[in-house]
């Protein structure tokens, strides 16, 4: 199918036939033509949003909450550099996103010209892939090539430069097509022998542990339904790192918790002490090995991924295997039950044994006071008052967000929303926006620190203007608690900083964005202000304040093993000035 | 606690390093070699000679070669993060599969008089290098070979009038009769 039509009725004809119902998006000069092809039209939903990089951010949290490709517009210049962090916050948690920028007419690239900035030049490190269209008959297959390449493969941003002067001209669109792309075909089936070498060794494992990630909520639900069949159907214990928590669930037995930096101590130590790791749709990072060369000394790895580079990146593994979660993981169950396996039972209930003393720990304890409420507390509440409710949750990045990750259980995969890979404080509140957007019946809360959520405040006023009932339930301690954390860990409780004086009245800030304010100070009031929170079909801001100096554990200092974690119930000072050595310090 | 360190930076480099030549297979399409050389200068790898070309004109494929150095599990990575590039085909590490034929192109600027000049041309002689440009004054000359080779005749020309060198950095293909 080929018609003759403007650049600009191309996008929306391109959007159309890729399915997008919304996108996130802000007007400015290089992208007028677009802007006025949407108004002609009532299909396609646009959000205005407040900042591009909120733009970016909510197009995250309808893509993660969806599994659809989120779609961003933007104009040249201002538009495309504001747009900057939510692209590396993509790239760096993979998620597809195509993000079409307006830039200068062709003529004018290299002058200097109003609003022009070299788009595909600053994101050309931040994007999975970027194009500059600078011939209107390329435009329809660039802009179904950049959601091809955003959602195939590890998924990733995609940048579509379009200069004005390809929006007015005329040219042919082309439809969807299926043929294959020339250079780029991810392989989604694994090796059959690395397949079954993986379930040989897996029969014979003593101290086995899965570890899985964010690639298994990527791969879409079949995945996670697919990881629940194995595990189960082995026995194995099963751990999590902050991006794939969902995939299995938290009130499952074979449950261990998020493991890493702020993992559990049972998660931590069985990867430590396992003689068999399973890791699928993770990617070893920092926060998961700490002390690289202690990480894990005793097992043998193997690893699903879908990114090959991914692979032997930080750790040697023993058996790697290339391949789509999902796929692999049925290669895997087909293999497990042809093999039909004698699993060493002995040995494994040893080690379950070994693992329900580490639990028995009970490392995510904490003083519970009267009259303060405890950070882990009102996590604790918020989640017990959810059940019943179709609830998603985005974060912003700090203790809080580590403590949502503890506290708050989830059982299905696409309900959590955070910035992982590159920690961007303002990513909650725009995220739980495009949530919402996706999701207009469900229970959507942003639960954020009170410095994180003025970053990107400004879009409770897209909450405010499309009706979305988004609760920002601030963990207000008024620090920015994981830098204050950290400056008690390196250098001597020197708060440099870290304190937020003068915050604003998030109630009447609530007000001011025509929502609700509700604040809560008291352990006694908690419950009641969340359900009157629930209850609210509005936007809420929800100023919880909680104890001012509590600190997130468990905690592996940095530079140091997954067997030397700090724990909260019987951290001294002394133990926190001298937790991180030298070398430690200057990792982030 | 002995023996702190780790996460990337502290990283302990037990590894040694090696060098490996590798011919990466593109689109010739804008900004193609920016991707690639981001790549390199994104994640600190080292370049230590690139070239690059179009040589299927028909499909507008370039081939790029490039030289570079590190530990093996820094190599490994260099090779898929390439790979990872949408317009990139293929990539080969030229140095595992063995024992590829490398050459380089070089024009040498030689001035100077009288013995030296005599001394100059016996050598380019030897090292079968081209006269393509002179003068009563100077000579240019063409030299193709192995880099060591170039190397070598560069630092005889040294004493004997060195002006400026031109070089066209290492182009590379594998023995046999296959395809990369
Ligand atoms: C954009 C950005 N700037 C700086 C940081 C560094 N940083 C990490 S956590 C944090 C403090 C967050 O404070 P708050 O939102 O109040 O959360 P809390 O830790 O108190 O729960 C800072 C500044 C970051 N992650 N992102
Ligand atoms: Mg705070």
């Amino acid at each position: 199918m080929s018609r003759e039509m403007t650049g600009a009725q191309m996008v929306l004809q391109a959007l159309a036939d890729q399915g997008v119902d919304h996108i996130f998006g802000y007007p400015g000069g290089a992208v007028l033509p677009i802007y006025d092809e949407l108004a002609q039209q009532d299909r396609l939903k646009h959000i205005l949003v407040r900042h591009e990089q909120g733009a970016v951010h909510a197009a995250e949290g309808y893509a993660r909450s969806t599994g659809k490709v989120g779609v961003v517009l933007v104009t040249s210049g201002p538009g495309a550099t504001n747009a900057v962090t939510g692209l590396t916050d993509a790239l760096m948690d993979s998620i597809p996103i195509v993000c079409i920028t307006g830039q200068v007419p062709t003529h004018l690239i290299g002058n200097d010209a109003f609003q022009e900035c070299d788009t595909v030049g600053i994101t050309r490190p931040c994007t999975k892939h970027n194009y500059l269209v600078k011939d209107v008959n390329a435009l329809s297959r660039v802009l179904h090539e950049a959601f091809y390449v955003a959602r195939t493969g590890r998924p990733g941003p995609v940048v579509v430069d379009i200069p004005k002067d390809i929006q007015f001209a005329r040219g042919e669109y082309t439809g969807l097509t299926n043929s294959q792309h020339k250079s780029y075909n991810p392989r989604v089936k694994g090796d059959e022998r690395a397949v079954a070498q993986a379930i040989e060794l897996m029969a014979k494992a003593k101290r086995p542990l899965f570890y899985t990630g964010g690639g298994i909520i990527n791969s879409g639900p079949l995945a996670s339904a697919r990881l629940r069949e194995l595990v189960r159907m082995t026995g194995f214990p099963i751990t999590s790192t902050l991006m794939g928590l969902g995939a299995f669930p938290a009130s499952d037995p074979q449950w261990l918790g998020m493991l890493g930096m702020h993992g559990t101590y049972e998660a931590n130590n069985a990867m430590h002490d396992c003689d068999l790791m399973i890791c699928i749709g993770a990617r070893f990072d920092d926060r998961i090995t700490g002390r690289i060369d202690a990480f894990s000394p005793g097992s043998t790895k193997i690893h699903v991924d879908i990114d090959r580079s991914s692979i032997n990146k930080n750790v040697k593994v023993d058996l790697p295997i290339v391949g789509d979660c999902a796929h692999v993981l049925e290669q895997m169950i087909d293999a497990w039950k042809a093999k039909k396996p004698k699993l060493d039972r002995a040995a494994l209930k040893v080690w379950w044994a070994e693992i329900d003393r580490w639990r028995a720990r009970n490392c995510l304890s904490y003083r519970k006071r009267d009259d303060v409420i405890m950070p882990q507390y009102a996590i604790e509440r918020l989640y017990a008052l959810t059940r019943g409710h179709d609830v998603y949750i985005t974060t912003e990045v700090g203790q809080h967000q580590m403590w949502a990750a503890q506290f708050f259980k989830f059982e299905e995969p696409n309900r959590w929303m955070t910035s992982g890979g590159l920690g961007t404080m303002g990513y909650g509140l725009p995220s739980a926006v495009g949530v919402q957007v996706a999701h207009p019946d469900s229970l959507v809360i942003d639960i954020a620190g009170e410095a994180s959520v003025l970053m990107t405040m400004q879009e409770m006023s897209t909450a405010a203007q499309y009706d979305l009932p988004i609760k920002i339930f601030i963990i207000n301690n008024e620090y920015m608690g994981m830098v204050r954390q950290w400056q008690e860990l390196l250098h001597g409780g020197r708060y440099s900083h870290s304190y937020t004086a003068a915050l604003p009245d998030f109630v009447k800030l609530a007000e001011a964005y025509q929502g609700v304010g509700i604040r809560a100070e008291k352990p006694s009031e908690l419950d009641d202000a969340i359900r009157e929170m629930i209850r609210v079909k509005k936007p809420v801001i929800f100023d919880c304040r909680v104890d001012k100096h509590a600190n997130c554990f468990p905690m592996i200092p940095s530079g140091e093993a997954h067997n030397h974690m700090l724990m909260g119930d019987d951290v001294t000072g002394e133990d926190i000035e001298k937790a991180i050595t030298e070398e430690g310090k200057v990792m982030v | 606690m002995a023996q702190p360190g780790s996460a990337y930076p502290l990283e302990k480099k037990e590894q040694r390093p090696e060098t490996h030549t590798m011919t990466v297979l593109v689109d010739n399409e804008p900004g193609v070699l920016a991707r690639v050389i981001g790549l390199f200068a994104g994640r600190g790898y080292n370049i230590e000679s690139l070239t690059v070309s179009e040589t299927e004109h028909e499909a507008h494929l370039s081939r790029i070669t490039v030289v570079t150095s590190g530990p093996p599990m820094v190599i490994e990575q260099i090779q898929h993060q390439l790979e990872r590039l949408i317009p990139v085909h293929a990539v080969t590490d030229l140095t595992v599969k063995g024992n590829p034929l490398e050459r380089e192109l070089a024009m040498i600027k030689v001035a100077g008089k009288g013995e030296k000049r005599v001394e100059a041309l016996r050598l380019a002689e030897a090292f079968r290098a081209d006269v393509i440009d002179s003068s009563t004054g100077h000579f240019i000359f063409q030299v193709t070979g192995e880099q060591s080779k170039i190397e070598e005749f560069i630092a005889l020309m040294q004493p004997l009038g060195l002006v400026e060198v031109a070089r066209t950095g290492l182009a590379a293909i594998s023995r046999g009769p296959e395809r990369m």
